[in-house]
């Protein structure tokens, strides 16, 4: 008779069990945070009112009402939106290029733009607040823009390249023998074949886009502001409002997270792809 | 017009030169096959007259004019693939229609041609099938029609029935064929079997590291191969290569000998050998025969319906008018 390995009973409980744990892990800063901003500044302090309290909807209100939060909101979304555009627009032709046209300084150029990932952002600060300044560029969205595009890019270009190596070359040198040009391959070719990598890569940039604190904080002050901005403007001199701030907090990640479970299969692609042959 | 000029061409990757200085002329209207062992560069070769793949020197000359350093789609071929390399999202439809909107050609006049491949191909049912719904002759046949359309001045095939099971192998080999006699267009195939060059061929051009070995119709590279890797690679099953007393008895290094002119016996002959394996294929028998000096086993062909016992003495007597003699240096001594 065939030995066959057995999975015991109890060993799946146990996996299950660890799953949802680690799983109520993560998510409990953010049933924490939403919880918080249904609270006063006062309970939300109190270890009395943990888990029972009254809860209200003056953060919420005070939000709309005294920080102007749609305003914030619209320039999150502009700025994450064209900086996603721009990197895919940069992003596709580059990886392209590097998946089927590759050189003995691709493996190198990919490492060298991973690297800069590396680079700490206050390294830099200076030069890029005197260059904005200078430059008339200093809280514009052009410039929020440029900076998020450009610091998204090695992650976009990378993925989009793992995605591209996937697709057979024969099929890119079918459409050269058929007559497209360069464009064309990737307009009539590439783009559709790899449609699912590419929405995940955009929905993957548009979240680090979204996320992002250090330059959208500091390069920006009311006009090209994003709900970075508008959290980091809650700390005020006397200390922390807990409950305001938990309602800012929510409302920032609110739209991400709602994006987030609508997508999540081709996150979880995006992020997997090229794990598992 | 389909006529192919290679003229010294070369080709390296890095420092590895893959193709030496190589000189091939295919004339127009010819099924021209390259056959050889894998890694002898035939499909480089085939690459290189596609544009896929630029000279390291040398060149590409087709109906008189220099595309050595022209584009693929501007040389006038088509391709089809090993593995058919059909777009996964198009029908099969627009699959063929592709090369003809990439030229501008008009609906009306795409739609002509689609249908009156589409007919030749058996296609018409499936066309608005994408490839993922078709069987793997279905889809080769789709890339066949992709390649039709275009009406190019010839036509290049990478191991295109590599993928296919062996009945259909054989079917589609003949429909290839028929294309080619009522097209008349030339034709450049790469194969590793060395049976699908014999049977399509009218130029066979066999190539072992790059190097041409020999070019010549089917029959000449059966009957005279050059030398001693033509003479064993063309044939099948391969030709006995006899080395030692025997060869030195022909004055030569190495003889060869076909299983089909060795006559098999029982009871006498020149060589005594024992029986290894009879293979009976219906049609004939293959026998392989251990003790024969020289050669090792020795592969003999026997009627269809004799039977062989594992280990029984067995006679061999080659025909004398149909061995061949190889020098040192492995080539044909005539």
């Amino acid at each position: 008779m065939a030995i066959v390995a057995q999975s015991s009973k109890y060993g799946q409980i146990s996996r299950t069990l660890l799953a949802w744990i680690v799983g109520l892990l993560f998510f409990f800063p953010i049933f924490w945070l939403v919880l918080t901003s249904f609270k006063t500044d006062a309970d939300a302090v109190k270890p009395e009112f943990l888990f029972f309290f009254t809860p209200t909807l003056e953060n919420y209100n005070n939000m709309t009402e005294n920080y102007d939060y749609w305003r914030f909101a619209t320039n999150s979304v502009i700025t994450s939106v064209f900086a996603t555009i721009f990197a895919l627009a940069v992003g596709i032709p580059c990886a392209y290029s590097m998946a089927f046209n590759p050189t003995r300084a691709t493996k190198d150029v990919l490492m060298w733009m991973l690297s800069t990932k590396m680079l700490p952002a206050a390294a830099v600060l200076y030069p890029m607040t005197f260059l904005t300044k200078s430059l008339g560029l200093f809280d514009t969205h052009f410039m929020v823009i440029v900076v998020l595009c450009l610091i998204n890019l090695p992650i976009v270009i990378w993925m989009l390249f793992t995605y591209f190596k996937e697709i057979p070359k024969e099929i890119i040198e079918a459409g050269q023998m058929d007559g497209v040009n360069t464009w064309g391959e990737i307009k009539e070719i590439l783009i559709p074949l790899a449609w699912g990598g590419i929405a995940s890569t955009a929905l993957l940039c548009f979240i680090f886009c979204w996320n992002e604190a250090y330059w959208t904080v500091r390069l920006t002050t009311i006009d090209a502001a994003t709900l970075s901005k508008l959290i980091e403007g809650n700390r005020a001199p006397e200390g922390l409002f807990f409950g305001r701030l938990s309602a800012v907090s929510a409302a920032a990640v609110g739209p991400i997270i709602v994006l987030g479970w609508f997508c999540q299969k081709q996150l979880v692609q995006g992020l997997s792809f090229g794990a598992v042959k | 017009m389909g006529r192919i000029v290679l003229e010294q061409v070369t080709k390296s990757f890095g420092n590895t030169q893959v193709i030496p200085p190589l000189d091939l002329t295919i004339e127009d209207g010819e099924f021209a096959v390259f056959v050889g062992p894998s890694g002898c560069g035939k499909s480089t070769l085939l690459r290189l007259i596609a544009g896929l793949e630029d000279t390291t020197s040398g060149k590409v000359v087709i109906d008189d004019q220099d595309m050595t350093e022209i584009s693929p789609s501007k040389r006038g071929l088509a391709m089809v693939f090993q593995s058919y390399a059909l777009y996964p999202h198009m029908t099969v439809r627009k699959n063929i229609a592709f090369p003809m909107r990439m030229a501008g050609m008009s609906e009306e006049e795409q739609n002509k041609r689609i249908e009156t491949a589409a007919a030749s191909l058996n296609l018409t049912d499936y066309l608005d099938r994408k490839p993922g719904q078709l069987s793997g002759g279905q889809r080769q046949r789709v890339a066949i029609g992709r390649a039709i359309v275009r009406d190019p001045s010839a036509f290049l095939f990478d191991e295109p029935l590599s993928n296919l099971d062996a009945a259909l192998r054989v079917g589609m080999r003949l429909e290839i064929t028929e294309m080619h006699e009522r097209m008349q267009t030339t034709m450049i195939y790469v194969t590793h079997d060395q049976v699908e060059a014999m049977t399509m061929a009218n130029k066979i051009v066999v190539l072992q590291a790059g190097v041409i070995e020999q070019v010549g119709s089917p029959l000449e590279l059966y009957h005279k191969p050059r030398n001693k890797f033509v003479a064993g690679f063309i044939g099948s099953p391969k030709m006995n290569l006899i080395e030692g007393a025997e060869a030195k008895k022909h004055n030569a290094e190495t003889i060869g000998i076909r299983p089909e002119h060795v006559v098999v016996s029982n009871t006498d002959g020149l060589w005594k050998g024992t029986v290894g394996v009879a293979e009976h294929l219906g049609s004939d028998t293959f026998v392989h025969v251990h003790g024969i000096e020289g050669c090792d086993p020795m592969t003999v062909r026997a009627a269809g319906d004799a039977t062989f016992k594992h280990g029984e003495d067995i006679y061999l007597t080659p025909d004398e008018t149909q061995i061949h003699k190889f020098d040192a240096a492995g080539l044909r001594i005539e």
